[in-house]
């Protein structure tokens, strides 16, 4: 079982949930930076939320299914086609062997994420099958995706089996069959125009002037061209500094919104080096890391301020969603 | 660099301050400045956490001041009606108290062969007339201390390393480089280190390294950890390049 590559689209890779454990030696964690996408789309196909999956950005790729496949795509809307008809998101799709999977205009977000039942078989490196360009490091040979790869596919668990029937009981009547039941809406909100993106105070919070302070709360920054895994440059009101003790090297992560001297913050994702030396003026919450990953260069991003125990409030939920998803899926196998 | 049983003593009397990075990390922040004292503690903190992680811990990250961990919200809580935040901090307030002062380490030190000056160290001649020394006198001085692997952060592999001879302290370059190779050994400011991947920078590039300082298909991935003591070893190009060409 495999997909071929057919175009690449402008940066599709290999991504799971990160590589935890080596951030002590300086190995940056990787990962889908919308993870949400991903278990969604994983527990779609019977997968195990950890799997890799492929995350497509903007400009989608063309793929062709080399086997009989069980797929699900999520994340961002980048009209996506199977052997040119429109493709639902969000949902289960059996797809028959030698269909064509393209896409066509981005209408909303900027990441969209595909799910193959019996997971993407590349090699483990690290303990993860994320994609690190900067070092060439896991995914498929450490880069992302070119015309005539061809990825491997694993086989399908009993939960692929069992939807697999679902979809087709008497084999696929059309080169395509997609579930008509999808998940709550809670768990693929539709990227907004002007995301607004909460945060807590980060460790250098009070450095700031009280002005840089509230500008940051209450005006609009724009993402920047300069956007990629690593980070978003953005533009807004200059943020400076009421006191500038020189900082020494700390941790950074997913989500820290740090201000080097020019004062326009850089706000940091999956792809995050382990430690920096600018202030960290706020932190993105785990639960708007979706909303943040499928913003586009262009679009203006609010902060908006919460408390640590919101924070924590909204991360518990957010798993209690997927667990809720994870379970209504059993239940349906089980009917 | 003061002395082991003093920065013992100074560690135990630092009280670490808490607080949050975001909701799944807590920063255990030791004193404000860069200490053996303060590292020791770190290790310390880090190694007992290592050897008995608690339940929804994910990774800790040690720098000069401070060890960042990382934590699973959803993990923490299931663990009792705390919020997570708030029990992982009496996690730690309690690790605290019964972490050892980390002994000083006594692994070997770990030697790193450097070719000087030409192509492998364009900078080394800029270095030299910074500093008022001879091209000689700089190697002479980067290859005598003991240096001290504080932190690794900035890309895979790469150290943070305690000691340079302040006598060689240069300001980064004006125009920083827009590729410099994996095992350039540089200068910026007061500080020494080596390039672990091919990136940007712009350090005073005095030498190279034939070594690998990361390897993802090593078991460490890594040619160095924090906690471990280095010493730069000159070679001369010959050797760099027969060292360059082992597997």
């Amino acid at each position: 079982m495999s997909l071929s590559v057919i175009r690449p689209g402008l940066l599709t890779t290999v991504q799971d949930l990160g590589r935890p454990g080596y951030q002590h030696l300086g190995v940056v964690l990787s990962g889908a930076l919308d993870a949400v996408a991903l278990r969604v789309a994983n527990l779609l196909v019977g997968n195990p939320q950890t799997a890799a999956g492929l995350e497509i950005t903007l400009l989608g790729p063309a793929i062709r299914f080399e086997a009989d496949h069980l797929v699900a795509l999520t994340g961002a809307d980048l009209s996506p086609t199977l052997n040119g008809q429109p493709l639902p998101l969000h949902r289960p799709v059996a797809v028959r062997a030698g269909t064509v999977l393209a896409f066509g205009a981005a209408r909303a977000g900027c990441r969209a994420y595909l799910a193959v039942a019996g997971c993407l078989a590349v090699p483990l490196a690290l303990g993860s099958r994320s994609t690190y360009l900067r070092a060439s490091l896991g995914g498929w040979h450490g880069r992302a995706l070119q015309a005539d790869d061809e990825l491997p596919v694993g086989t399908f668990s009993p939960a692929a089996q069992r939807l697999w029937q679902l979809l087709a009981p008497a084999g696929l009547p059309a080169p395509w069959v997609a579930a008509r039941w999808l998940p709550g809406p809670a768990l693929y909100p539709l990227p907004h125009a002007q995301p607004v993106i909460r945060a807590v105070r980060g460790p250098e919070y009070e450095q700031f002037a009280q002005a840089s302070q509230r500008a940051f709360w209450h005006e609009p920054f724009t993402i920047t061209p300069a956007a990629d895994r690593m980070g978003y440059r953005l533009q807004g009101p200059a943020l400076t500094r009421d006191s500038a003790p020189e900082l020494l090297s700390s941790a950074v992560t997913f989500g820290t919104v740090q201000v080097p001297p020019g004062g326009q913050p850089i706000v940091l994702l999956a792809d995050a080096q382990t430690t920096g030396g600018y202030p960290r003026l706020a932190q993105v919450i785990t639960a708007d890391f979706s909303a943040l990953a499928q913003a586009r260069p262009g679009q203006s991003l609010q902060f908006q301020e919460v408390s640590l125990a919101e924070a924590q409030a909204l991360y518990l939920a957010q798993e209690r969603r997927l667990q809720g998803l994870r379970q209504a899926i059993s239940l349906k196998l089980l009917a | 660099m003061p002395s082991p049983q003093t920065s013992i003593t100074d560690a135990a009397q630092l009280s670490p301050q808490l607080f949050p990075l975001g909701d799944a990390a807590v920063v255990v922040q030791f004193g404000e400045s860069i200490s053996l004292g303060t590292h020791l503690a770190i290790q310390a903190l880090y190694d007992h956490l290592g050897q008995q992680p608690f339940v929804g811990l994910r990774e800790c990250v040690p720098a000069f001041t401070t060890l960042t961990v990382y934590y699973d919200p959803w993990l923490v809580s299931a663990q009792g009606q705390h919020p997570p935040y708030e029990r992982v901090c009496d996690i730690l307030q309690q690790r605290l108290l019964v972490a050892p002062a980390a002994p000083l380490a006594t692994i070997a030190t770990v030697e790193i062969p450097v070719c000087y000056g030409g192509d492998l160290g364009p900078d080394l001649a800029a270095v030299a007339r910074h500093t008022g020394l001879t091209p000689a006198e700089v190697i002479t001085r980067h290859t005598k201390p003991e240096y001290l692997v504080y932190m690794l952060g900035f890309a895979p592999g790469f150290p943070y390393l305690g000691g340079l001879d302040t006598r060689l302290a240069t300001p980064r370059r004006a125009e920083p480089r827009p590729l410099v190779p994996a095992g350039a050994v540089g200068i910026a400011g007061m500080q020494t280190g080596i390039y672990s991947l091919p990136t940007p920078g712009g350090w005073q590039l005095i030498g190279r390294t034939p070594l690998r300082l990361f390897d993802p298909t090593a078991y460490p991935p890594t040619l160095l950890h924090a906690g471990q003591h280095l010493r730069f070893v000159p070679i001369s190009e010959a050797e760099f390049n027969r060292l360059s060409h082992e597997p």
